[in-house]
């Protein structure tokens, strides 16, 4: 039980952690510029929340199959494989979500940073940090689509006792053996780690504001 | 941004180099539902400690389909019609006959089509035509799916001209959720009778047709020819069909069920 725990935070953590890594950079990437068709992104952006994980683990098995292009690599039915899908079904979370908090907070912000002397890094940094709320929001979001999801780590993790089993197949199969309490209480298990999960991350961000930084802003 | 690097790093870390000494088993949900892997692996690890068995519970047609594509180096399957096609094709370099157990015809107490105790399975499930009473088809390519299927053409029914019908449900998912719907909705399903068994506490469903010959449940081990580790799933299904497996597979169940669940073949 407690290695299902585990694997399902190690997993969905690191899934979105990777997610991350590149969803809030782009995102900030995208907030500062203007394009043709720019839209039109942003509405797929969107789009993704809806995509369905049984099919990024379609996608996701494809790839990792040994008759697939990455066979090689030998990661089908193994925990990096469900980070993997994992990562790219929490990816337009953090990405759409943290893109409308940027946007969110006036462009004048960097402006008058600008003015009083920061460099551009320093000023995109500087309106990243004002809407730093809404993007551990986005990755909230993100965690909260990759470790309650279960179509995809069936597929490309296969669910195996003790190797890729993770809360959510085990809810699956304790159901499918028509053992309902303990799925129930698998459920709650999960909801309570994502409470913790959530908490920390909603403390770091408000800690992260000390009032120095504060003071800088303004 | 150092969070996320730390969690690339332990990606990285978590990749394991190489899995020599496992073997992949993709298998059938009723077996892994069963709880029979659970008395089978530990038995076949203590006499092959150099292996470590790898089971993917998924439906026969799932399995084949990762057979076929190198994902498994053993399959334990119980699909005949789909694994003579899958050995036709070259898929496979052995296909050994294993155990069997039995399908039942399982429905409500009340018994609206009145099959209680009709030992020819195909009258029982022509007779719930024709009173056209609720009817679950697992309708996922499953090797109880392709049984009952058999079971209709061998009652004169044309399985394609029931979609749609309205007492006939076809839910594509797994054999314990298909006898939970049909409990819930007072209907007739097929099942095998180790699932059945092991769900029964919680179900409103009897057996109601049981013992016709075409009911026999077989299942075959297959190694695959594509496998990652051919060498392990030679030592796994020879183990299985030996006198060894065979006693662990005889026993199971006896002391739950007070009947075996399985028996090993041949006889």
């Amino acid at each position: 039980m407690g290695d299902v725990v585990r694997l399902s935070l190690f997993v969905s953590l690191t899934a979105v952690a990777i997610a991350s890594a590149i969803a809030i950079p782009l995102a900030s990437f995208v907030s500062v510029s203007r394009f043709r068709g720019r839209n039109i992104l942003v509405a797929l952006i969107y789009t993704g929340f809806a995509l369905p994980p049984v099919v990024v683990g379609l996608f996701v098995y494809m790839l990792l199959s040994r008759s697939g292009p990455l066979g090689g690599l030998d990661l089908l039915f193994t925990p990096t494989a469900m980070i993997l899908s994992q990562a790219i079904i929490s990816f337009p979370y953090v990405l759409g979500v943290s893109l409308a908090a940027i946007e969110a907070i006036p462009a004048e912000v960097v402006l008058q940073a600008r003015a009083l002397g920061a460099s551009r890094w320093r000023a995109i940094y500087t309106r990243l940090r004002e809407a730093r709320f809404g993007i551990v929001a986005s990755v909230v979001a993100g965690f909260g689509a990759a470790i309650s999801e279960v179509g995809s780590v069936l597929l490309v993790g296969g669910n195996v006792q003790g190797e890729t089993r993770v809360l959510t197949g085990t809810i699956m199969l304790e159901t499918r053996r028509g053992n309902f309490g303990p799925a129930i209480a698998m459920g709650l298990i999960l909801l309570g780690l994502v409470f913790m999960v959530n908490a920390a991350l909603m403390f770091l961000s408000k800690s992260g504001s000390t009032p120095r930084a504060r003071e800088g802003q303004r | 941004m150092r969070l996320a690097l730390l969690a690339l790093l332990l990606l990285f870390t978590s990749c394991r180099p190489s899995r020599p000494e496992q073997i992949i088993l993709a298998s059938t949900t009723s077996t892994e539902d069963s709880g029979l892997f659970g008395e089978l692996l530990p038995a076949f690890e203590a006499e092959e400690p150099g292996y470590k068995v790898m089971v993917i519970a998924v439906g026969s047609g799932e399995a084949l389909e990762i057979g076929r594509r190198g994902d498994a180096d053993v399959l334990l399957v119980h699909s005949p019609a789909a694994e003579s096609v899958f050995v036709a094709q070259g898929n496979a370099i052995e296909r050994l006959p294993v155990m069997y157990n039995d399908f039942v015809i399982v429905g409500s107490d009340s018994d609206p089509a009145g099959i209680r105790g009709e030992r020819d399975a195909a009258a029982a499930f022509r007779t719930i035509a024709e009173q056209t009473q609720p009817f679950v088809s697992r309708g996922d390519r499953s090797g109880t799916h392709s049984k009952e299927l058999q079971l209709w053409r061998a009652a004169g029914i044309n399985p394609d001209t029931l979609h749609g019908k309205g007492w006939y449900y076809e839910i594509g998912q797994g054999m314990g959720e298909t006898l939970g719907f049909a409990s819930e909705k007072g209907a007739y399903t097929l099942s095998d009778r180790g699932t059945y068994l092991a769900r029964a506490n919680g179900l409103r469903l009897g057996v109601l047709s049981e013992g016709d010959p075409r009911l026999r449940n077989l299942y075959h081990v297959i190694t695959v020819r594509r496998a990652r580790n051919p060498e392990g799933a030679e030592a796994f299904a020879r183990w299985l069909t030996s006198d060894k497996g065979r006693a662990v597979i005889e026993t199971f169940g006896v002391e739950r069920f007070d009947q075996p669940l399985f028996r090993p073949l041949p006889e």
